[in-house]
């Protein structure tokens, strides 16, 4: 580039631009390096934290989980074999807070021990769905055209079933091998579409960016793309029903289990709870409210944390606050 | 319109062949003996045995299995309980029923739920947007079961508004609690769906055309923003149907109402495969026609859909 005198030259009458020294082109043209890399989860992580309802619930999943790793440490009782009779439905002694049930078992131990069920199933659960989800709605989505077509009818198909009844269905046929897999497999299986379809959406408005074409345009296979490229950039809304999608596993466990088709009487389980309590509703209604509450705070923390997410991943969400 | 309905009519038929064919194939191809487990621990006598796996097709191919099941379905057949009942008989009792009970929670929690979300919409950021926003939250969070128990507890045996059970032929007034229970699954879905399409709504070009004419708020309102914002809300119901469907079975089970859900509530606890496997099918054809029916709802209610 040729040097400018603009000592020398004439000066001219009129300035259609602004004279250089004037622009800062500096503050135009360069990227500030050492300043805070910014991209949507680092925006939302900022959102996120200055919310209480994030930290709340963030508390209230800890100490769930840290109930269901370590149970010991929350109670002595044994919730199922130090269970007497006489104390059927009985009212809270020493060391037995929230009284016994109707098999004389102690109401806390049984709720303490059961939160272990609950988490490993809605975890299971949710890493079957999100897998599910993910492998189908990535290739549905990216790839198009007859895979699409295939892949989605499959979701339609599995769609079609409610989950629930699907569950029922499924845990009536292995009557005899119920334990946390099982269940966790007959919730799974049925419950992917919807993630399915959130991220085949996604990824049909995220396919067609300018960086998936230069990454195209520079020979990156067409796999390779669909992986470090396009899922990564439509993850956000997965993740937001993933987190809900929990909470829904942990509901549809207590429900099998409320149903008789769940978990066997053997394993600790809120709605085994629930369900067994319900015949003594009218003399003994604690016995049945305390596991419902237990269950119901973990959902909430769940679902409270889904909320706080979706706000924070989904801009829409946000403007509408 | 006739186009499009053909299109959607046609896209059924795979999934209504799929769903049959993967209830089928998970009670009748999975390990376990049919006659087995209808028998308990007393085995019957051998000729018993053939004579029954004669009857039910139990000797053929899988596949033939399936097409005789799915020829009973077209047919409206739909099986026989495990008491010997046939299924069909079964439905037509206790469907009016459940048809009566889920008309009444729809009823609930469209007219709860779009007038807490039209409100809440309006006056985002509001006392009553936060207390709506709080509340449809809990709701969200408790399961159907809960929420029917402790309704059942405090609202009929403490307070004796409601009657806990259902009585004889389900009059409407017994209905009333279960419905309100059934209602609270969606109702917070609902406020939310509304809400959040009101606020899109409102801030579209079209209402701002309507205030600058110097139309009534009273006017803009119901027919300028209530009625755009529906949709969403209507698709929703489609949707939701096959959790209204779960619910009703737990509701029922319950408040002991004599519907298709206690039906299938009772052959659950019994473990009467059969059973659960025919309402199952019952629950999934009518859930596909619910979605069907609200697909060309959906279509006449909004034009672009049937030109996309």
């Amino acid at each position: 580039m040729p040097d400018i005198d603009t000592t020398t030259s004439k000066p001219r009458p009129e300035h259609f631009v602004a004279p250089l020294e004037e622009t800062p082109l500096d503050a135009i043209d360069t990227i500030k390096a050492e300043g805070k890399p910014s991209n949507l989860w680092i925006d939302a992580w900022d959102d996120v934290r200055r919310r209480p309802m994030f930290w709340i619930s963030l508390a209230m999943i800890l100490i769930i989980v840290f109930i269901a790793l370590f149970p010991g440490l929350f109670t002595s009782e044994p919730p199922n074999s130090n269970c007497q009779l006489a104390n059927s439905n009985g009212a809270p002694t020493d060391g037995h807070p929230l009284g016994f049930t109707r098999q004389g078992c102690d109401v806390w131990s049984r709720i303490v021990h059961g939160a272990a069920t609950s988490l490993t199933v809605g975890i299971i659960v949710t890493i079957l769905v999100f897998t599910l989800g993910v492998l189908f709605g990535a290739f549905a989505g990216f790839y198009g055209g007859w895979v699409d077509g295939l892949l989605s009818r499959i979701g339609d198909i599995f769609f079609a079933i409610p989950y629930i009844l699907a569950a029922v269905v499924i845990m009536s046929v292995f009557a005899e091998y119920r334990n946390v897999w099982i269940i966790s497999l007959a919730i799974g299986v049925f419950a992917w579409p919807v993630t399915a379809r959130v991220l085949r959406s996604e990824i049909l408005r995220v396919k067609n960016s300018d960086y998936v074409t230069a990454a195209t345009a520079i020979g990156v296979p067409k796999f390779k793309i669909m992986w470090a490229h396009v899922v990564p950039n439509s993850i956000a809304p997965v993740i937001v029903i993933t987190t809900i999608a929990l909470a829904g596993a942990i509901v549809a466990e207590a429900t099998l289990s409320f149903l008789g088709v769940g978990l066997p009487s053997t394993f600790m389980s809120w709605g085994n709870d629930i369900a067994q309590a319900q015949t003594t509703l009218r003399t003994a209604p604690q016995v049945l409210l305390y596991p419902s509450i237990a269950l119901s705070l973990t959902v909430f923390s769940f679902i409270m944390m889904g909320e706080v997410i979706r706000d924070a991943l989904d801009p829409k969400a946000r403007a509408q606050r | 319109m006739l186009w499009y309905t053909g299109k959607r009519l046609l896209q059924v038929i795979p999934v209504l062949l799929g769903a049959t064919f993967l209830i089928y194939f998970m009670v009748f191809a999975m390990p376990g003996d049919p006659i087995a487990a209808l028998y308990g621990d007393r085995p019957p006598a051998p000729g018993v045995i053939e004579q029954i796996r004669e009857q039910y097709h139990l000797n053929d191919p899988f596949i033939v299995q399936y097409f005789y099941y799915l020829a009973g379905i077209f047919q409206g057949d739909f099986g026989v309980t495990y008491s010997g009942q046939s299924v069909n008989d079964v439905l037509a009792r206790t469907f009016p029923v459940t048809i009566r009970l889920a008309l009444l929670a729809i009823f609930f929690e469209m007219v709860a739920g779009i007038f807490v979300g039209l409100v809440s919409g309006l006056r985002k950021g509001g006392i009553f947007d936060a207390t709506g926003l709080g509340v449809s939250l809990v709701l969200i969070s408790l399961p159907i079961f809960v929420v029917g128990f402790v309704a059942q507890y405090f609202l009929a045996i403490q307070l004796g508004w409601f009657s806990p059970t259902v009585g004889a032929g389900a009059p409407l007034e017994d209905l009333i609690l279960p419905a309100l229970v059934l209602a609270s699954i969606s109702f917070a879905q609902i406020v939310r769906l509304t809400r959040s399409s009101v606020i899109e709504t409102a801030s579209l070009d079209f209402v701002r055309t309507a205030y600058s004419k110097g139309l009534t708020r009273r006017r803009i309102v119901p027919v300028h923003i209530l009625r755009n914002s529906l949709i969403p809300v209507i698709t929703y119901l489609g949707t939701d149907f096959g959790t209204l469907l779960v619910g009703a079975t737990v509701t029922e089970g319950i408040f002991n109402v004599p519907g298709v859900g206690r039906t299938l509530f009772q052959a659950i606890l019994r473990g009467e495969g059969p059973t659960i496997v025919s309402f199952v099918t019952v629950m999934v054809l009518l859930y596909l026609v619910v979605n069907l029916v609200i697909d060309l709802l959906y279509a006449v209610l909004d034009p672009r859909i049937r030109y996309a």
